[in-house]
């Protein structure tokens, strides 16, 4: 049975918006509020229209498209080149197949890429907290 | 709570059963985990703890858990044994189960927990008109939960009438049932999770050991293992061996074996996989359990590791089934697993690996009952009915808890129903669902400005019904043979539907768009994005 000494899981960074309201008198808290009440919570088209946040997303994009893309093609390929092509894929390689071979590849891929992109989200974590450092009031209506 | 144990201890035991070690091991599970249950229960209070788990869980956790949550007895157990029935093609359901992974990671993780709160619909309902969205959202993932679970159940309880002589279908399906309401309706969120972990925990290392059993069998020697499987006796004409080459792909989906569809039904395996696995509801909810999206995206890579190991040993499970025990050996083909630790590791490794397949199943069903509850409690009950409002303090984990309760009974009832009937294919119609429906409208909520609430309520609408139709069409359902539900010839040709139901799912979501002058939704677009990429107002930046 797991130990934790921390008698409260819920961990600071996100107790406060975290816990559920528990009267309909008080002031619903930033995150417990519905999509309507807390479009003021900030600035949103202001944040939207600043260069580092266009930045940050032109980064993402940069990024995240053409990982996709080649992740897909990559994984594709193997059930066309098996379904359509076993002659190929039945050449021997050793003691195994160009289709084992080929299939084992794809876990080393995907393990590559997740790395590759774990490297690259440190880059876009720092852009995203100097955005929101930025802000005089992160919660609370800022204006 | 001693009450509990009493209550789950005789449906897992019921009285003139062989007490055999795979039973004690089995119950030393349960009694594991009903303790977790019991320290869970003190602390989930609250929503956010119930639902959540305090968004406690660190990111090698969450890991273990997303694992934990995703690899199926379908997986261990099914995998296993059509690699060691039809070799290489077999192997190629592997592949597709780690690649999907790498959709969650780069696309749904990190948007999904810094915009939403318990369930996806939270982060459609930013931009869209939340009660059509989260209604038809709640539907999509209880269907999708319920598929799920109705083939974990019935797989559950015949599993156990081989694993366990004397303990019958119902006894153990009543069983799997009850412990896992147990686990959602007291232990919230943190039980599962921690059910989620040692689950994942017990499968690594019975694999893991398996697999070096297999490699010792062969003097450690890869060159020795491949030439086995190079050469693998299966039956021939009139009761005689003929050695095949497992290596070899196309017994599953090859061109001659099914008719010119294999290599197109496989791709569309590959399609409901790769995009369906970011969108079944109980892996995503499992990103509101952390801290913070930098967590989410470190379990997505911790899992990725974890899972992807798994299933690069089911070469040595599967193939060492093939192998060593040859498939003229196996009784039943989803059993080559716990067969192969048994002729590798005795009396003692098989009754270890089958307490592992039993907390294989209890884990899987228990993330899934958690996300239907908690979709119906917070997507329907509260955000549909209710207008997002408590009406009283607390409502909402008490309606999750109800719910938990009478999702976990009707699965129960209908698993015990349909006992007789292959329902293997209620999993890859979850997949196809999850795939058509959810997929489309997350992708398109997240990136598209001009997406409005009709294209969701469409999208999500077409992908579902759209999936259900073309299974029931397919050779799944109709068999000319009389081997499935129905018995006439199959209407549609794959028994995969998802190249086909998912880009009908875009379609009816980009169509539904198009027609519906409704423009509101684009003023919200820039609040998503910003509330996606930056982590504001889901909670402060870590170091605040």
């Amino acid at each position: 049975m797991p130990e934790n000494r921390n008698p409260d899981l819920t961990p600071k960074v996100s107790a406060e918006t975290d816990v559920a309201r528990l009267s309909h008198s008080s002031q619903p808290l930033a995150h417990q509020k519905t999509a309507a009440e807390g479009v003021n919570l900030a600035d949103w088209d202001q944040i939207a229209a600043q260069p580092q946040f266009k930045a940050l997303l032109a980064a993402k994009l940069k990024f995240i498209i053409p990982a996709t893309l080649f992740f897909v093609v990559y994984y594709f390929a193997l059930p066309v080149l098996v379904g359509w092509f076993p002659e190929l894929m039945e050449k021997r390689i050793g003691p195994v197949n160009l289709a084992y071979l080929f299939a084992l590849s794809q876990f080393f891929m995907a393990w590559i890429l997740a790395y590759i992109y774990l490297r690259k989200a440190a880059q876009f974590d720092a852009q995203a907290h100097a955005i929101v450092s930025q802000l005089d009031q992160p919660k609370g209506g800022a204006k | 709570m001693s009450l509990l144990l009493a209550a789950a201890s005789p449906a897992a035991a019921p009285a003139g059963f062989q007490f055999t070690p795979a039973l004690g091991m089995f119950l030393a599970f349960v009694v594991v985990t009903l303790g977790i249950t019991y320290w869970s229960a003190r602390k989930s209070t609250g929503a956010s703890n119930y639902f959540a788990a305090g968004r406690g869980i660190t990111g090698w956790q969450n890991g273990l858990a997303v694992a934990g949550d995703y690899m199926s007895a379908a997986s261990f157990l099914g995998i296993a044994g059509m690699i060691a029935f039809k070799g290489y093609d077999g192997f190629m359901y592997s592949v597709g189960w780690l690649v999907a992974y790498l959709t969650v990671l780069l696309v749904v993780a990190e948007p999904l927990r810094n915009a939403g709160k318990y369930t996806m619909a939270d982060v459609l309902a930013y931009r869209l008109s939340p009660r059509p969205v989260r209604a038809m959202a709640s539907l999509s993932t209880l269907t999708v939960s319920t598929f799920y679970m109705i083939a974990q159940m019935v797989g559950a309880g015949a599993l156990v009438k081989l694993l366990l002589p004397g303990v019958s279908y119902e006894a153990a399906v009543a069983g799997v049932g009850v412990l896992m309401i147990v686990y959602v309706v007291f232990g919230g969120m943190l039980a599962t999770t921690w059910v989620q972990i040692i689950k994942a925990v017990l499968l690594m290392s019975g694999s893991l050991f398996l697999s070096v059993l297999v490699l010792k069998h062969f003097d450690f020697s890869f060159v020795k293992f491949f030439e086995a499987i190079g050469k693998v006796p299966v039956a021939g004409p009139n009761g005689t061996l003929v050695e095949k080459d497992f290596l070899k792909p196309g017994l599953i989906f090859g061109l001659e074996v099914t008719k010119g569809w294999g290599p197109i039904d496989l791709i569309s395996l590959g399609l409901a996989l790769v995009f369906g696995t970011a969108g079944l509801p109980h892996v995503l909810v499992r990103f509101y359990t952390v801290p913070d999206a930098k967590t989410a995206r470190v379990s997505v890579v911790w899992a990725m590791a974890i899972i992807g190991a798994f299933y690069i040993m089911t070469t040595f499970l599967g193939f060492g089934a093939a192998t060593i025990l040859t498939p003229a050996k196996i009784s039943v083909e989803n059993m080559s697993a716990p067969l192969l630790a048994k002729a590798l590791g005795g009396e003692i490794f098989f009754a270890f690996i089958s307490a592992v397949a039993f907390a294989t199943i209890l884990a899987v069903v228990a993330g899934l009952t958690i996300s239907a509850s908690t979709s119906f409690a917070h997507d329907f009950y509260t955000n549909v009915l209710h207008h997002g409002r408590e009406r009283a303090p607390g409502e909402e984990v008490r309606v999750a808890r109800i719910a938990a309760f009478v999702v976990g009974a009707v699965a129960i009832l209908l698993a015990i129903k349909l006992q007789t009937i292959n329902v293997a294919f209620l999993v890859g119609l979850a997949f196809a669902v999850a795939a058509s429906a959810n997929l489309p409208v997350i992708v398109l909520s997240l990136f598209w400005k001009r997406f409005n609430t009709a294209g969701a309520v469409w999208g999500l609408g077409v992908g579902l019904v759209g999936s259900i139709i073309l299974i029931i069409l397919s050779p799944s359902v109709m068999d000319a043979n009389g081997k499935a539900l129905i018995n006439a010839a199959p209407l549609f040709p794959l028994k995969n539907p998802g190249i086909v139901s998912i880009p009908l799912g875009f379609l009816a979501a980009w169509l539904g768009t198009l027609m519906s002058n409704d423009r509101s939704s684009e003023a919200r677009f820039a609040e998503l994005t910003v509330r996606a990429n930056t982590g504001l107002g889901a909670e402060k930046a870590t170091s605040h």
